[in-house]
This record gives C-alpha cells, sequence and structure tokens, in this order.
C-alpha cells in the first residue's frame, strides 16, 4: 500500500457512521448513474405493463408501474443518469463561475471587486426559485435554459465564499512575493491562492450540490425543469402524484431517491467539515 | 444610541435601494421578451394596425424609462393592470392569494419556530448526547428532504392510510378559521419540517458558542444550574443571531410555499405564480414575482434590523 492509500484509510477508519453510510450511498448512486441500461429490467419509455399499477402482485415489477404502465424501477435508474447527471453538469459549472469570479475579485480587487460585489449582493436579494421562473418564463424553458439560469443565479454563493476566503491568502506575503516576481494572475491564482483554499471549497462543492439537485428537482416537479418522457425524480414524482390518493406509495419512491442522495452528501460534506476545521485549529 | 440610529439607517437606505433595483430587474426581464405585450396579447394572426392600436392604447410606444416610471407609479398604488389569461384587474386576483400565503406561512412559523428554539436549546445543553446526535441527523435528513418528499409522506401515511387530515387544501368563502387551520395542517407541518432544522441549528450553534465564553464560566463556579445559566444568562446573549435566523427562515417559508401549494392545490401566491409561467401569463408573472421578492427583501431587512436591535453590546456602548 502506497503512502497516500494508507492515509486515506486512516481518515476513512476514523469516519463516523454517517459519513460511511454518505460515502457507500454515494458510490452507489454514481455506479448506477454510469452503468443504467445494465441495471434497468426494463427501456426507460418502454410501456411494459398496461393493466398493472399495483405494487407487489407483480414481482417482475418491483416497485410496480406508473399511470402509463412503465416500470417504476427502470425510470427510476434512467433517472438516477438523468437527474443527477444534470445536477453535476450544473454544479461544475456554477462552481467555475463563481470560483473563477471569485478569486478574480479577490486578487484584482479594486473596481472590478466592487462591481461584481454590488451584482452580487442584488442577486442574491431575490429569492432563487422566483427569479428562476421568472426568466425562464421570459427566455422559455429548456434544459439548456435551465442550467445556465441554476448556474449563474446559484454562482453568486459560490463567488461570495471564493472572494472571502481568497481575501485571507491575498493578504499573505507570499502573495506579495510572487507578485513582485513578475508572476501573472492565472500563475499566482492556480499556485498560490486555490492550494489553500481547496478544503472550503471542497465542501462548497458538496452544498452546492445539494442546493442544485434540490432546485433542480423543484423544477422538474412544477413542470419547468426535464421535460416528458426522459426519466426525471422531480418529473417522476409530478406525473404519478394522483396515484397517491389511491393508495399507492409509488410517487413516494422517486422523492425518496432524491432525498436519499442530498441526505448522503450531506453526511460526508459535514464529516469533511468537522474533519477540515478541526485539522485547522 | 445613535451609533445604532446610523446603522438602521444605513440598513433601511441600502434595502431602500435594494427594493427599487428589483423593480427595475422585473420590469426590464419583461422588457427583454422577444416581440411585446401587444404581440403576445394579440397572437401570432394580428394585423399590424391592430398591434400599433392596442400599443398605442397600453402606452407601448413612449420610451421605456417613462414606462417604468408610469409602471412604478402605478403598482406603488396597487394596479398592476390586467392578466392576458382571464383579463382580470390582477390586483383582485392576486390580493386574496397573498393573504393565503401569508397565513400558511404565519401558521407553519406558529409550529416551527418554538420546536426549533426548544430542540435548540436542549441539544446545547445535553452537547454530545445521543440526543445532541439523533438531533443533528434528523436535521440533516430534513434540510435533504424535497419540500414535495416531506409533503407526499405526510399526505400518504396522515391522508391516504389514515383519513385523518384533507390531502388537498381548497378554500371556499364558508370556510370558518378552525376550518382552516385543520385543513392546512399536513402542508403546515411539511413547512415546518423543511425550515426548522436549520434555525435549530442555529440555535444551537449560538448558545455552544457563548458556553466556552468566561462569564459563563464564572456563573458556572458560582454554582448556577446548567439549565438557568443557559436561559438567564447564554440565551439573551444568543438572542441576536437566533432572531436574525428565524426572520431569515420566515423569508424562505414565504417562498418556500411555492411547492407546497402546487402539492396541496392550495390557492395561494405560489400556485398563481407558476400556472402563470406555465401559461407565458407575464403581466401576472410580474405582479407575483415583485411581491414575493419584495416580501423577502423586506423579511431579510427586518432581520438584520432585529439583530442589530437586539445585540446587547450595541444597545449598552461603552
Amino acid at each position: 500500500m502506497s503512502k497516500a492509500t494508507q492515509n486515506t484509510w486512516k481518515l476513512l477508519r476514523t469516519a463516523p457512521p454517517t459519513a460511511w453510510f454518505g460515502l457507500i450511498m454515494v458510490s452507489i448512486y454514481i455506479v448506477v448513474a454510469l452503468l443504467a441500461p445494465i441495471f434497468a429490467p426494463y427501456g426507460e419509455t418502454e410501456v411494459v405493463d398496461v393493466a398493472g399499477l399495483s405494487i407487489g402482485d407483480n414481482p417482475s415489477f418491483l416497485l410496480g408501474t406508473d399511470h402509463i404502465g412503465r416500470d417504476v424501477l427502470s425510470r427510476i435508474i434512467y433517472g438516477a443518469r438523468n437527474t443527477v447527471g444534470l445536477a453535476f453538469i450544473t454544479t461544475v459549472l456554477t462552481f467555475a463561475i463563481g470560483a473563477v469570479m471569485g478569486l478574480l475579485a479577490a486578487v484584482l480587487g479594486g473596481w472590478f471587486d466592487q462591481i461584481l460585489s454590488r451584482i452580487v449582493d442584488v442577486l442574491m436579494s431575490i429569492p432563487p426559485l422566483i427569479f428562476a421562473l421568472l426568466i425562464l418564463t421570459i427566455i422559455g424553458t429548456s434544459v439548456i435554459n435551465m442550467i445556465l439560469v441554476i448556474a449563474i443565479l446559484d454562482s453568486t454563493r459560490v463567488f461570495r465564499l471564493a472572494r472571502a476566503v481568497g481575501m485571507n491568502i491575498v493578504v499573505m506575503d507570499y502573495v506579495e512575493v510572487a507578485r513582485l516576481r513578475g508572476e501573472g494572475l492565472w500563475w499566482i491564482i492556480r499556485h498560490e491562492v486555490l492550494p489553500n483554499i481547496s478544503a472550503p471549497l471542497a465542501a462548497e462543492f458538496g452544498l452546492r450540490f445539494c442546493f442544485v439537485f434540490l432546485f433542480v428537482a423543484s423544477l422538474s416537479f412544477l413542470g419547468l425543469g426535464l421535460q416528458p418522457p426522459t426519466a426525471d425524480w422531480g418529473s417522476m414524482v409530478r406525473e404519478m402524484a394522483t396515484l397517491i390518493t389511491f393508495g399507492l406509495p409509488t410517487p413516494l419512491f422517486p422523492a425518496a431517491a432524491v432525498a436519499l442522495l442530498t441526505v448522503s452528501v450531506n453526511f460526508v460534506v459535514d464529516w469533511f467539515l468537522h474533519k477540515t476545521s478541526g485539522l485547522k485549529s | 444610541m445613535s451609533a445604532i440610529l446610523t446603522m438602521i439607517g444605513q440598513r433601511l437606505a441600502l434595502g431602500l435601494l435594494t427594493l427599487w433595483v428589483v423593480t427595475m430587474i422585473i420590469f426590464l426581464a419583461v422588457e427583454l421578451l422577444p416581440g411585446d405585450f401587444a404581440q403576445a396579447l394579440l397572437g401570432q394572426s394580428a394585423t399590424d394596425e391592430t398591434v400599433n392600436a392596442i400599443r398605442q392604447n397600453l402606452g407601448l410606444d413612449k420610451p421605456a424609462v417613462e414606462r417604468y416610471f408610469i409602471w412604478l407609479g402605478d403598482v406603488l398604488q396597487g394596479d398592476f393592470g390586467r392578466s392576458l389569461a382571464s383579463e382580470r384587474q390582477i390586483s383582485e386576483l392576486v390580493g386574496p392569494r397573498v393573504y393565503n400565503t401569508l397565513f400558511l406561512a404565519a401558521y407553519a412559523a406558529c409550529i416551527a419556530v418554538p420546536i426549533a428554539l426548544t430542540l435548540g436549546i436542549l441539544a446545547a445543553l445535553y452537547r454530545n448526547s445521543a440526543y445532541d446526535r439523533g438531533v443533528n441527523v434528523g436535521a440533516l435528513a430534513a434540510i435533504s428532504s424535497p419540500e414535495f418528499f416531506a409533503a407526499y409522506i405526510l399526505v400518504y401515511f396522515f391522508a391516504v392510510q389514515n383519513a385523518w387530515f384533507p390531502s388537498i387544501a381548497r378554500l371556499n368563502e364558508t370556510t370558518t378559521f378552525t376550518d382552516r387551520l385543520y385543513m392546512l395542517f399536513l402542508p403546515a407541518v411539511t413547512l415546518t419540517l423543511v425550515t426548522m432544522a436549520h434555525m435549530m441549528r442555529m440555535t444551537r450553534a449560538a448558545i455552544i458558542n457563548l458556553m466556552a465564553s468566561p462569564y459563563i464560566e464564572m456563573a458556572r463556579l458560582k454554582g448556577i444550574p446548567r439549565g438557568r445559566i443557559i436561559v438567564r444568562h447564554a440565551l439573551p446573549n444568543a438572542l441576536s443571531p437566533i432572531i436574525n435566523v428565524v426572520a431569515i427562515n420566515l423569508a424562505y417559508l414565504i417562498v418556500g410555499v411555492v411547492v407546497v401549494e402546487v402539492v396541496f392545490a392550495y390557492p395561494g401566491l405560489g400556485q398563481l405564480f407558476v400556472d402563470s409561467v406555465v401559461k407565458r401569463d407575464m403581466p401576472v408573472v410580474q405582479a407575483s414575482a415583485l411581491v414575493f421578492a419584495v416580501t423577502y427583501i423586506l423579511m431579510n431587512l427586518s432581520a438584520d434590523i432585529l439583530s442589530i436591535l437586539s445585540n446587547p453590546r450595541l444597545l449598552h456602548p461603552r
């Protein structure tokens, strides 16, 4: 075993059960999302049982079938790919915009920082769901529009964090030395600032993912996100909502899939934050 | 005392400025719409003459700046124009729904705030005990659940499996206050579940932070019981951050009702907003977004002002 794996193992051994649970669940989600066609017993939009609807009567449909006879389990498995994938891409974009702008504001300072910070103040003063719905009404609801709107609105929070932690590093002597040495802006950000703020940024990535994921699920649930027949957890709950009044728990399964992933990521982030703040003090 | 007044004055001025910028954003957002109201109103088949007539009628031929101030003046007098879909006055449409939404939010707050504060104080009191860890895990789970998950779980168990509460909250004129409370119980509990966790964690953190300070240690050395230390000595100083987080969560409640209203088919502003977004009824979307944004900003503003006012260090300057 190399030194790095040994350290990782040591860290993992001290992890609380909640963090273990989180790590295992996140891994399962990733594997399922990547290998969806292998795990899913039926196709994503395949109508397999028109008469069905009930649960437990038919062993070939583990979680039953939905309102038009598609296998719910298969759709949840494909949904892992669509919903989680979409949320992940959006988070990456959120992060790219927020972190780059935040670090630039910290390093450059002056009017650049002032203008960006004021724009962010205004964007953050409007509730994100309301703002997103307003803009999506105007530019139309499509997946690309949704990704862009959420990424821009949510990048404000990453901006604030990146700017705040970046500010603490920018005043350090070694940054001054690098500046005097004549290093460029990107070099300073990449080699002096980023390595020192990677821990809070990594934790923030997890939290942002949770937020974006719930946001995408809510928009889809309201009928403004991914459109049918794509399997997506939020819209699945919406489509099947009436089933619950017939005493079927089917709509709860995709909703639970959303909650379970979010709680797992939260557990991991919580442990990570605890760990990194503990090492510092 | 004057320092505190200037702080509040500054915060108020900033709040008003934000409000003004937000009205501008909401107005401009609609300006960005390809085509304009007149075309949206008449549809594809309209002739140029009729479009121009409507434009003049609605004042759309005036420059954008002038129209902004006319619109702002109308909005300040409570006139939001007419809905494109139903042609009704928007103020008539929005008014009762704002009341419904505020009613639901207030109801949820009445349940959530006392429970969250009690659980938070108890968690701080029995720090690192099994109770503390359990509440913490519960709080994380609650934060992680989308509103519709919490809502449908409650519906499944308390409206379908056991028909204790109605699964939808349709009101009519004859609905009495107690009926309303009964109908809205599940929506209110859903909102409680999703907002309580944050308030609870902040209460716990604020008190634990204070417990490390020297004057608390002094009180402990004097032999004052733990419960009394927390209630009499720690709580007044923790009040400022707690009030702040409560007000922020109330702001969130008003916005967070959107999904819950859709689940329970409750005739509130959130449902009107989502319906209008689907129908692309711009004037109604504009009006509802404005009402939501203004409420949110005012709640956050009062959060800041209350936390300034409740900070003992600022109230008794040296």
